[in-house]
C-alpha cells in the first residue's frame, strides 16, 4: 500500500499542517505579490507536493478497505479537479479563453460538431448515424454509403485500421524470416534500420506521385502501412531473436519438426514482443494520419483540427483533440483484447 | 545387462574468443541399462556437456557416444529435465506435459489420457489447465519432470533439475523422483552438484576431474532400495559421500584456481 507505511501513529498535526500551511501560504503569496504571471511553474510544483502529501495522509487514516475506492476516487478525481480549475481559471479571465476555452464550452462544441452537418464542405463527425432508418428506406445501400463519406471519423478510423493491418501482417512476416534467417537479417538489416529511424510523414510527398489520384485514399493509407511495417518488422525480429535458448532445445530434444518448431515454441514465445510492437505501430499510425490530414485532405479529425485552427474556432478545434484521443484510447483498447485473446497465459 | 549408454574416448572442443577449449577428453563410460547414474564433478567439468551429447543437443568432436537403441524403433532415445525447467510459458500443464507425443503425431485423446496420467503421477491433478507463471518453481519443475516421463524415452537426461530449489523442495522431489523411478526403473543419467543428491539417488556415483573432463573414479552406491530420505541418517550413507568429496575435493580446488 503506496504511503500507508509512513506516519502511521504519529502526531496527527503536524502531519496535516504542514503541507495544508504551505499550499495555502503559496496561493496566497502567489496572489499577494502577484507572482503567478512569472513564478507560476514553481508555484505549481510546491502546490501539487503538498496535495501528494495531504492525499497520502488522508489515505493513512482511512480503513483498509476504503483505500481501494480511495485510490481509484484519485485516479479519477485528479483530473477532474484539473479540468474545474481550467474552467474557473478561463472565466476567470486568467487563462486567455480564446486560446484555452473552458471545458463546458469544449463539450458543448463536440456535441455540436456531433449533431450538425457542414453544408459546406458535406461532412459530419460521425455521419448522422440517426439518419441512417431514413436514408437507407429511400435511397438503400447508396444512401448509407453516402453517410459514411461524410463521416470525419470514419475516413481517420479507415485509414489507421486499414493502413495498420496492411503493414502489420506483412512486418510479422518478414520479421519472423529476418529472426530466423541470418542470410536474410544480414540483407536486410541495414536497410531497414536506415529506413526504421526516417520520420514516414516524408515520403508522403513521394507516395502521392506513386499513386494515380494523388488526393485519394491511397497515399494516405499507404503511408500509415509503411510506418506500421516498419516497426513491427523490427519489434517481431527482436521477439524471435530474443527467445530464451532453452526453449528452442527442449522443442528440439522432444523432435518438433521445422514446422512444429515455428507454431509451438517461435511463434508463441516471440509474440509478447511482437505485440508491444505492434502497440507502437498503432500510436504510430495515429500520428501519422494526423499529420497527413493536416496537409492533405477534405475529411478526417487532423482535418477538422487543422480547419477550425485556421477559421480560430478554438472550442471546436479541441473538441476534435478529443476525439483524437477518443479513437486513441479506443484502438489501444481494441488491441488489448486481442493480445488477452491471442495470449491467454499472460492473463494474471 | 547390456549398456545402454556407452562413451568411449570422447572429445569435445569449443572454439571460443580465446581460443580452442577442450570440454571433455578421454572420456570413457558405461551405463547399464535400468541403472540410475550420477555424474558429479567442478563446475565447468564438461558434465552438462556430456549429457547435451546424448540428447542430441551437441556433438562429440572426436570419440564415440553413443545411445544403444531398444527394440522398438517409435520410442524416443533421450528426453532431457532441464535445470531451468523449460517448461513453455505458453502452454497449459496439460499441454506441456503432452508436448513430446504431440510432436510424435499422437493423436490427441491419446496423448492427453496419458499426460493426464502422468500428472496425477506427479500430485498436479488440480492444476491441470494452469500455466507455469501460476506456479512455484518446484511444480514447474515438477511438470517438466512429467514431460520427460509421458514421452517414455529409453533413456531419461536430467540436467541439475533441482539445483534451483529451495533444500525442502529439493528433499522431497528428491523422494518423488525415486518413486517414480522404481516403477518403470528407465536408465538414467542425472547430473547434479549436490554429493549428497548423487548417493541418495543413484546407483553409481561418477566423479569427474576439472577440465578437461574426464572420469576420476567410479563409486558404487550399494544402499538397499527402495531409498527413503532416512538413509541419509545411515553411517554407510554417511562413509559413501565420504569418499565421493575425497575424490572430488582436489578437483574443486583446481578448478577454483584455474578461473581465479
Amino acid at each position: 500500500m503506496p504511503g500507508s507505511a509512513r506516519g502511521a501513529g504519529g502526531p496527527a498535526a503536524t502531519a496535516w499542517g504542514l503541507p495544508l500551511a504551505v499550499l495555502l501560504a503559496t496561493l496566497a503569496a502567489g496572489f499577494a505579490f502577484g507572482l503567478w504571471a512569472t513564478a507560476w511553474w514553481a508555484l505549481l510544483a510546491i502546490g501539487f507536493v503538498c496535495v501528494v502529501l495531504l492525499a497520502q495522509e488522508l489515505e493513512s487514516r482511512l480503513a483498509l478497505r476504503w483505500r481501494g475506492p480511495f485510490q481509484r476516487g484519485l485516479a479519477l478525481g485528479f483530473p477532474l479537479s484539473l479540468l474545474l480549475i481550467w474552467e474557473l481559471l478561463a472565466g476567470a479571465g486568467i487563462l486567455n479563453p480564446r486560446w484555452f476555452p473552458p471545458p463546458s464550452q469544449i463539450a458543448v462544441a463536440l456535441w455540436e460538431l456531433t449533431v450538425t452537418f457542414d453544408r459546406f464542405n458535406r461532412s459530419s463527425l460521425l455521419g448522422r448515424p440517426w439518419l441512417l432508418p431514413q436514408v437507407v428506406s429511400e435511397q438503400g445501400w447508396a444512401g448509407a454509403q453516402a453517410l459514411v463519406r461524410e463521416s470525419h471519423v470514419w475516413a481517420t478510423l479507415s485509414r489507421v485500421l486499414g493502413g495498420f493491418l496492411i503493414g502489420a501482417f506483412p512486418g510479422v512476416l518478414i520479421g519472423m524470416v529476418m529472426g530466423l534467417n541470418r542470410t536474410v537479417r544480414m540483407m536486410l538489416d541495414a536497410t531497414m534500420s536506415a529506413i526504421y529511424v526516417l520520420p514516414k510523414i516524408a515520403i508522403f510527398p513521394i507516395l502521392m506521385l506513386v499513386f494515380p489520384n494523388p488526393f485519394g485514399e491511397g497515399p494516405k493509407i499507404a503511408v500509415v502501412a509503411i510506418s506500421a511495417f516498419f516497426l513491427v518488422a523490427i519489434s517481431t525480429m527482436a521477439g524471435v531473436q530474443g527467445i530464451d535458448k532453452v526453449y528452442l532445445e527442449a522443442g528440439r530434444n522432444f523432435g518438433a519438426s521445422r514446422w512444429q518448431m515455428f507454431r509451438h515454441v517461435i511463434l508463441p514465445g516471440a509474440l509478447p514482443i511482437v505485440f508491444s510492437g505492434l502497440r507502437l505501430a498503432l500510436g504510430t499510425a495515429l500520428i501519422v494520419i494526423v499529420a497527413v490530414e493536416f496537409v492533405r485532405a477534405d475529411r478526417g479529425v487532423g482535418f477538422l483540427i487543422y480547419y477550425y485552427w485556421q477559421v480560430l474556432v478554438t472550442p471546436r478545434m479541441y473538441a476534435a483533440l478529443v476525439v483524437v484521443m477518443a479513437l486513441g484510447v479506443g484502438l489501444t483498447a481494441l488491441l488489448q483484447w486481442v493480445e488477452r485473446r491471442v495470449m491467454p497465459w499472460r492473463r494474471n | 545387462m547390456s549398456a545402454k549408454i556407452v562413451a568411449r574416448s570422447a572429445e569435445k572442443r569449443f572454439q571460443t574468443r580465446a581460443g580452442w577449449m577442450t570440454a571433455l577428453r578421454d572420456f570413457d563410460l558405461e551405463v547399464a541399462e535400468g541403472e540410475f547414474l550420477c555424474l558429479v564433478g567442478p563446475s565447468g567439468c564438461g558434465k552438462s556437456t556430456f549429457l547435451r551429447i546424448l540428447a542430441g543437443l551437441d556433438h562429440a568432436t572426436g570419440g564415440e557416444v553413443r545411445i544403444n537403441p531398444g527394440p522398438d524403433p517409435r520410442q524416443p532415445l533421450a528426453n532431457v529435465v532441464f535445470q531451468e525447467y523449460a517448461v513453455f510459458p505458453w502452454k497449459t500443464v496439460l499441454h506441456n506435459v503432452a508436448f513430446g507425443l504431440e510432436m510424435r503425431g499422437v493423436g490427441r485423446k491419446e496423448r492427453e489420457a496419458t499426460a493426464q496420467r502422468w500428472i496425477d503421477k506427479v500430485a498436479l491433478t488440480r492444476f491441470v489447465d494452469y500455466y507455469p507463471a501460476q506456479l512455484s518453481g518446484g511444480m514447474k519443475q515438477r511438470v517438466s519432470i512429467a514431460r520427460a516421463l509421458a514421452n517414455d524415452p529409453q533413456v531419461l537426461l536430467m540436467d541439475e533439475p533441482l539445483g534451483a530449489l529451495d533444500a525442502q523442495t529439493r528433499a522431497v522431489l528428491q523422494e518423488e523422483l525415486l518413486q517414480l523411478w522404481e516403477e518403470s526403473r528407465k536408465t538414467v543419467l542425472y547430473v547434479t552438484h549436490s554429493i549428497d543428491e548423487a548417493v541418495f539417488l543413484g546407483d553409481r556415483v561418477v566423479v569427474m576431474t576439472a577440465h578437461p573432463g574426464t572420469v576420476k573414479t567410479v563409486i558404487d552406491v550399494e544402499l538397499p532400495r527402495p531409498r527413503d530420505l532416512s538413509v541419509m541418517a545411515t553411517p554407510e550413507f554417511a562413509a559413501l559421500t565420504g569418499a565421493v568429496w575425497d575424490a572430488l575435493r582436489d578437483e574443486v580446488r583446481r578448478a577454483m584456481a584455474e578461473q581465479a
